[in-house]
């Protein structure tokens, strides 16, 4: 900190008096020190403008074609689409006509899910996070095998679970069939099992990244902390309940918030398996958005959807933060 | 060898031993069942993939991986998907290093701005601005003759904007932890801000740029949303061309799972090679 500082106040001195004798000579005179000053900036601009090309500027957009009529007719000059004022929104939340009443029904799919998805994936991480605390043989082997679904790319994964959940061919019926719990007949991929298919690969790709974070946060568990507690006679359960669950707190309160967002606005999985039109059971609101604006070709709509998706993540996130560091400070205090 | 990740001196239980046991083996079994498919149903004849599952070929053969280049144009998609993860990645590092090294070296006005807006992009859902930059991308060709919708350019500018925020925030953190005075020496010895970056910053955050182009590569070799969209027959990826097996009238599985495995291979195989470097580098945030 001191290091930066110091020049900036050089500067300031020197802007200042300029024929000051006292002020540091930069090697460079004036030019230079414009230079300086600018420099950060012209460092941060490639970033910057990409960021505006990509995310902010296209937000904006979405949020202005949002209020307009933009069909087919005007992809190709979205200027000229006429204006629809708030129709696109009462269109998205008239739950009693069909479009409305087909996001509500997307959007309570998707929490539900949600819910269940980032819960069992932050179980199944915080559990093999502590199993694998402690060194033993194998436990390196372990660990990097609990990584692969992480490294796998997404399409080549969920396809093998589409597969393994065909109706006539698929992993899954055989063995239910073998075991004697099914015939083997059920379908997977279409109907009301599509949630469960859906939550079980969703899982299976997204726990890793749980297990990786809140192994960090073990990691930085004083020892002391743990051998003053067995010195006073508690049990490794006891341990874990006492020491390790609440110093994983502050790790939890980014992790859990990263993966409701993650898994809210999970395209990818319902998309490479079950293919352009998710069964209702499994229509997750990011893939209903994108249906009923490629589909139909109805961009007003379907940025007005997406609008009301990012108010809801903002409003969610923000109640999240604010709830979730009231009681970390409390917590200190 | 009690290393400081271990636990506690204290000999465990049985009861804990046991149901380590027993957990660990459950979940290894689940994460490696997808592998494990993969594996053995691409040694399979197709008619082992018809019919009632098998978990063991009948009779092992490579037929499945000499095809799957046959029955659709894989070697193309590769070459595409090789192309822009590969330039996505390179500009998305240069372009974070340049960030970051700002964000972590200077104070200047607007300095949390540009971290919170660049990080509070990582939450927009995908969906928002694929349709605007959809058109975007169309009207900026129209206007200009610079097609970005269908090319690899669009494709590779919108992935290296996916990996950069996260990038960003990364390299702050293993910049932060490269002491000043070293930058601050080579400044004195005449080296320029940017000769201070390449000379001594760059250098000693090694690990932590190549875990950023580790993440910045996977991102974008796995994408599917945009990829979706934004290709056409000339530039798809893999992330779209692989569902060209499956949509057929006929499914080939054993080409499938033989062309997923291949498709695999190199972010598998990169991210196990530098596993170590990319876990650092991604839990660094959430441990500080």
């Amino acid at each position: 900190m001191t290091t930066t500082a110091a020049p900036e106040a050089g500067r300031r001195a020197v802007r200042k008096d300029k024929s000051g004798p006292g002020a540091p000579a930069p090697r460079a005179p004036r030019f230079g020190r414009l230079r300086q000053i600018g420099l950060p900036y012209l460092l941060l601009l490639p970033a910057l403008l990409l960021e505006l090309l990509v995310h902010l500027v296209p937000m904006v957009i979405g949020i202005v074609v949002s209020f307009k009529e933009l069909t087919q007719f005007y992809i190709r000059n979205w200027g000229s689409a006429p204006w629809a004022g708030l129709d696109n929104y009462s269109v998205s939340i008239d739950f009693n006509a069909p479009v409305g009443k087909a996001l509500l029904a997307s959007f309570v799919t998707t929490c539900l899910f949600t819910v269940l998805s980032v819960g069992l994936c932050w179980l199944l991480g915080v559990t093999a996070a502590i199993f694998l605390q402690e060194n033993f043989r194998g436990r390196g082997l372990l660990r990097t095998i609990f990584l692969v679904p992480y490294a796998l790319p997404v399409y080549a994964a969920v396809i093998t679970w589409a597969f393994m959940f065909q109706r006539d061919n698929g992993l899954v019926n055989g063995v239910l069939s073998d075991l004697g719990i099914t015939d083997g007949s059920s379908f997977w991929l279409i109907g009301d099992n599509a949630f469960v298919t859906l939550l079980v690969v969703s899982v299976w790709k997204g726990w890793p990244f749980a297990f990786l974070m809140l192994m960090a946060g073990l990691q930085n568990i004083p020892r002391d902390l743990y051998e003053a507690a067995a010195l006073d006679g508690a049990g490794i359960w006891q341990q874990i309940r006492k020491i390790t669950m609440p110093s994983l707190a502050p790790v939890n309160q980014v992790l859990v918030l990263v993966l409701f967002l993650w898994t809210f606005n999970d395209f990818n999985t319902p998309f490479v398996l079950f293919g352009k039109a998710a069964p209702e059971s499994a229509d997750l609101i990011s893939l209903h958005i994108y249906q009923s604006s490629f589909q139909t070709w109805n961009f007003g709509t379907g940025s007005a959807m997406s609008v009301l998706l990012l108010l809801f993540l903002l409003v969610v996130t923000g109640v999240y933060l604010a709830f979730t560091s009231r009681g970390s400070r409390g917590r200190k205090a | 060898m009690p290393g400081p990740t271990t636990r506690s001196p204290m000999a465990a239980p049985p009861s804990f031993l046991w149901t380590r046991r027993v957990f660990l083996t459950l979940l290894t079994g689940f994460v490696l069942l997808p592998v494990f498919v993969m594996v053995s149903s691409s040694l399979k004849p197709l008619a082992d993939v018809t019919g009632k599952f098998q978990w063991l070929p009948s009779s092992i053969t490579v037929r499945p991986y000499l095809d799957i280049w046959k029955t659709v144009p894989l070697a193309d998609y590769f070459v595409n998907s090789l192309i822009v993860a590969g330039a996505a990645t390179g500009c998305s590092v240069v372009i974070a290093v340049f960030a970051a090294y700002a964000v972590s070296r200077y104070n200047f006005r607007g300095k949390r701005a540009f971290t919170v807006t660049v990080l509070s992009t990582q939450m927009f859902p995908g969906i928002l601005f694929l349709l605007p930059l959809f058109l975007i991308y169309v009207n900026i060709g129209n206007a200009t003759g610079i097609a970005l919708f269908g090319s690899r350019i669009g494709l590779i500018i919108t992935y290296l904007t996916f990996s950069l925020p996260f990038s960003i925030w990364m390299l702050i953190g293993y910049f932060d932890s490269v002491p000043r005075d070293l930058d601050e020496a080579a400044k004195v010895d005449g080296c320029g801000p940017v000769g201070a970056l390449f000379r001594v910053i760059v250098p000693a955050a090694l690990p932590g740029i190549v875990a950023v182009a580790v993440y910045a590569f996977m991102t974008a070799w796995g994408e599917v949303l945009f990829a979706s969209v934004m290709t056409n027959d000339t530039t798809r990826t893999l992330a779209v061309g692989l569902q060209g097996y499956a949509t057929q009238n006929d499914v080939y599985w054993n080409q499938v799972m033989a062309a997923s495995l291949v498709v695999s291979i190199p972010v598998v195989a990169g991210f196990l090679l530098l596993q170590r470097y990319l876990v650092a580098g991604l839990t660094a945030g959430a441990v500080k």
